[in-house]
């Protein structure tokens, strides 16, 4: 059981990453990585969801009809994310004013829907719960990385605080924190991601 | 510069169009819609039969959502529901396009669906659905909206699909081909289009 579990926390999070391996749910990291704060909030949404949508699609998976399985699991997803920006609102109505929009579009963010498909609806509920976790974890781990970097080079903060003796060095390069910012440094995150997991393990030479 | 309320209908619906296909593109400043984009934009061809298809659903299902909205959500105060609403209406009304079309023309079915299944997934749509909360617009001024977004798309992804035509026998770095090199062709395509930014303010 915990050899499992190990396993499915390794695949979510690096050999099968939903960001760089996948290529899954970029909508939202684009949009919402230009602040720290931002993105933690986002993170911690999608994790609520996959997680928990997961383990409901499990639960029920041998109680669904096939051919309606697609709108049975995005009304399970679009209930829980539902609960998410009604979470969100309430923690913090000047983020959820700006992301928003994003937070409701979880529903067709396709790491999740992914998961339910490929994981969900074959597996047991908990594994299920334990695989939505990990690639939840897998898209924050490249949410936040890419919001560590572009945070500081647009605006010279830190989830809102400003680095130390900025006047003297910093420089605001405001095209990071505008969407090419976003663009270049997906790919620049893709691209070194890749380079570090090969897609086929077996390396020549 | 005057407020979207004050134009007269068909001076707002023709900016609300153009600001939402340039100004305020949907993949471009928005990010919606990158899923499919980053899958699908391999070719011209496929790149532009899902724009089609793309158009014409925003158009619809952002009119036929602000209905709902306007005249069965508000009236109830059921706003809190609105998401589950909206992606119901959006995959009831592909479902029902989708057997429209097969019955009464197999050409256009066999061009356009394929990609029927993909769109209740694309966030463009349901994206349109929700920015169009936040906007003082009328019925018409929404359909221009979703129009317009669609139409954006359509206009990216067919010139990623051009770009991608050329690239594809280049000899790329490690790791890049693929979506690597796609993200940095549309980063590059968004600079361009934020030079549009500042032209119409809504």
């Amino acid at each position: 059981m915990a050899d499992t579990a190990k396993k499915i926390f390794i695949k979510g999070l690096w050999e099968e990453n939903p960001i760089f391996r996948q290529v899954l749910g970029v909508c939202s990291t684009l949009a919402v990585t230009n602040l720290l704060a931002n993105t933690l909030f986002m993170c911690f949404g999608v994790m609520f969801t996959t997680a928990l949508s997961s383990l409901t699609i499990s639960a029920l998976r041998n109680y669904i009809p096939r051919r309606i399985r697609m709108i049975v699991q995005v009304l399970i997803i679009a209930s829980y994310v539902m609960m998410v920006d009604i979470i969100i609102k309430a923690l913090n109505p000047d983020i959820h004013r700006f992301i928003g929009p994003y937070v409701g579009l979880i529903i067709t963010n396709c790491i999740i829907m992914g998961r339910a498909e490929a994981f969900a609806s074959q597996n047991r509920p908990w594994p299920s719960f334990l695989d939505g976790i990990a690639s939840g974890l897998g898209y924050s781990l490249i949410l936040v990385a890419i919001a560590l970097i572009r945070e500081p080079l647009g605006f010279g903060t830190i989830l809102g605080y400003a680095l130390p003796a900025r006047e003297i060095w910093w420089h605001q390069w405001t095209i990071m924190v505008m969407p090419p910012g976003a663009f270049f440094m997906l790919a620049i995150a893709t691209w070194i991601g890749r380079n570090l997991s090969p897609a086929t393990p077996k390396r020549q030479g | 510069m005057t407020a979207i309320q004050d134009m007269s209908l068909f001076t707002s619906i023709i900016v609300i169009f153009i600001s939402a296909a340039f100004t305020d593109n949907i993949l471009l400043a928005r990010f919606l819609g990158m899923c499919s984009c980053l899958g699908v934009s391999k070719k011209v061809d496929t790149s532009m039969g899902l724009g089609a298809a793309v158009i014409f659903v925003t158009a619809s299902t952002a009119a036929l959502n602000f209905l709902v909205y306007q005249y069965i959500l508000i009236p109830f105060h059921l706003e809190f529901l609105r998401l589950i609403t909206f992606i119901i209406v959006i995959a009831a009304f592909v479902q029902l396009i989708e057997m429209i079309i097969e019955r009464f023309s197999p050409a256009l079915y066999n061009a356009l669906g394929i990609f029927l299944p993909l769109i209740t997934v694309n966030c463009a749509i349901l994206g349109i659905s929700l920015f169009m909360l936040n906007k003082p617009y009328g019925f018409w001024q929404t359909f221009a909206f979703g129009l317009g977004g669609g139409f954006g798309w359509f206009l990216a992804i067919t010139l990623i699909g051009g770009i991608r035509e050329k690239i594809r026998e280049e000899a790329l770095p490690n790791g890049l081909a693929g979506p690597g090199i796609t993200l940095i062709i549309i980063g590059i395509m968004s600079l361009a289009f934020v030079g549009f930014s500042g032209m119409i303010k809504i």
